[in-house]
């Protein structure tokens, strides 16, 4: 009698399918992630419990930490409409090249007058220059920084018909003035509503 | 992984000379691991880097406005922030009621503690909270009471007042050795 032949099967699967569902999804992924800029300055934020996600338009950001300011601007439309104001505020002529240049450029913290010097630098000098800088000037005599803060709350209104909203990002170990004169300069323009940003905490309950 | 190569029939037996197939399957196992991989790590840094906004509302500076809402001293807590990560926190009016100094890690039981007493007192009413960083106070610390408060559920508003501070508040600050100057 002849030993009944046990039919053998291939144990290697079609992937094909796998692989482009997984595929599809990576693109998906990386598509949507945000590039996260790089923080020119470098800040530790507390954390907190809260749940409200930060909105990701019309957004001001003020970094603070080792007593200097950084402003962010969200939206390439709302920094180079600002710039623009900006430079009619001081009397210094940006060229829309510059304009656009800006647009594209993160947090910066340098006084308006070496914005041109600042603008025209590569990403690598930019670091160093931001690295070494003092910040936005925010004293009462020279206060850009409250003319930054009001000229892309305008730019806002302007182009997107709704409120400018002002979130700060302090480092955690900042002492409490700095914050406060940067709070003072933002109720001098009534904006008495604002967000701090912080980050999630692990045993949130 | 192992592959059964099933394509080979009895090709002892002679005859036409068969040009060998060469298998046109690929082993994808390595692509797809690396893809899920990828996937995973994009899926967890989208939803999880995503910073958390604190919403605070102060009061605003140039209202002038005659109808103050005056507060009831009995029902407000005063936590005042100092340095090295202390507070002080008192029941009322400054300078009547002995402030308490504690650290951030205890402070909550007291919030509670409070917010529990002066709804048995006045039959459910909400605690008032006042809030008075003081320089020596880092940033994180005022942070931190804010996100206690929320944890203790309390939903009136909390009184952020950063410019009058009393001198009873300063020199209770003084002697717990908690003020800055």
């Amino acid at each position: 009698m002849p030993r009944a032949k046990v039919q053998r099967k291939s144990t290697s699967i079609d992937m094909t399918a796998m692989c482009d569902v997984s595929f599809l999804l990576l693109t998906f992924f990386i598509l949507t992630a945000t590039a996260r800029q790089p923080d020119p300055l470098d800040v530790t934020i507390p954390s907190s419990t809260y749940k409200l996600k930060v909105p990701d338009l019309d957004m001001g950001i003020l970094s603070i930490g080792k007593g200097k300011v950084f402003y962010e601007i969200v939206g390439k439309d709302i920094k180079m409409a600002t710039l623009g104001k900006m430079g009619e505020k001081y009397n210094i002529n940006f060229t829309p090249e510059e304009k656009e240049r800006f647009g594209v450029i993160g947090a910066f913290g340098v006084p308006i007058q070496d914005m041109k010097n600042f603008i025209a630098m590569d990403g690598e000098k930019r670091k160093a220059f931001l690295a070494n800088s003092g910040g936005i000037p925010a004293d009462s005599t020279n206060n850009q920084l409250a003319e930054w803060v009001m000229q892309s709350r305008h730019s806002v209104a302007e182009l997107h018909s709704t409120q400018m909203r002002v979130s700060i990002k302090g480092d955690a170990q900042e002492e409490y003035p700095t914050v406060k004169k940067v709070v003072d300069i933002l109720q001098k323009q009534k904006v008495n509503k604002f967000s701090l940003i912080t980050s999630a905490e692990g045993d949130a309950q | 992984m192992a592959e059964l190569d099933t394509s080979s029939g009895g090709g002892k037996k002679g005859g036409k000379v068969r040009t060998k197939k060469a298998n046109t399957k690929v082993d994808l196992t390595a692509m797809v691991d690396l893809a899920f991989l990828l996937i995973t790590f994009f899926m967890l840094t989208t939803s999880l880097s995503k910073p958390i906004a604190m919403d605070i509302a102060k009061p605003d500076k140039d209202d002038n406005s005659v109808e103050r809402n005056e507060l009831r001293a009995s029902e407000t807590m005063t936590i005042l922030l100092g340095k090295n990560n202390k507070v002080a926190w008192y029941m009322g009016e400054a300078g009547k009621s002995k402030p308490n100094v504690e650290g951030f890690g205890d402070i909550r039981k007291s919030i509670l503690d409070n917010k529990k007493k002066v709804a048995e007192a006045t039959g459910g009413r909400q605690i008032i909270m006042v809030i008075k960083p003081t320089s020596g106070a880092t940033y994180k610390n005022f942070v931190d009471i804010m996100d206690e408060l929320s944890i203790a559920k309390i939903t009136t508003a909390p009184a952020i007042d950063d410019e009058n501070i009393t001198d009873a508040e300063k020199d209770f600050m003084r002697q717990a050795g908690i003020l800055d100057k």
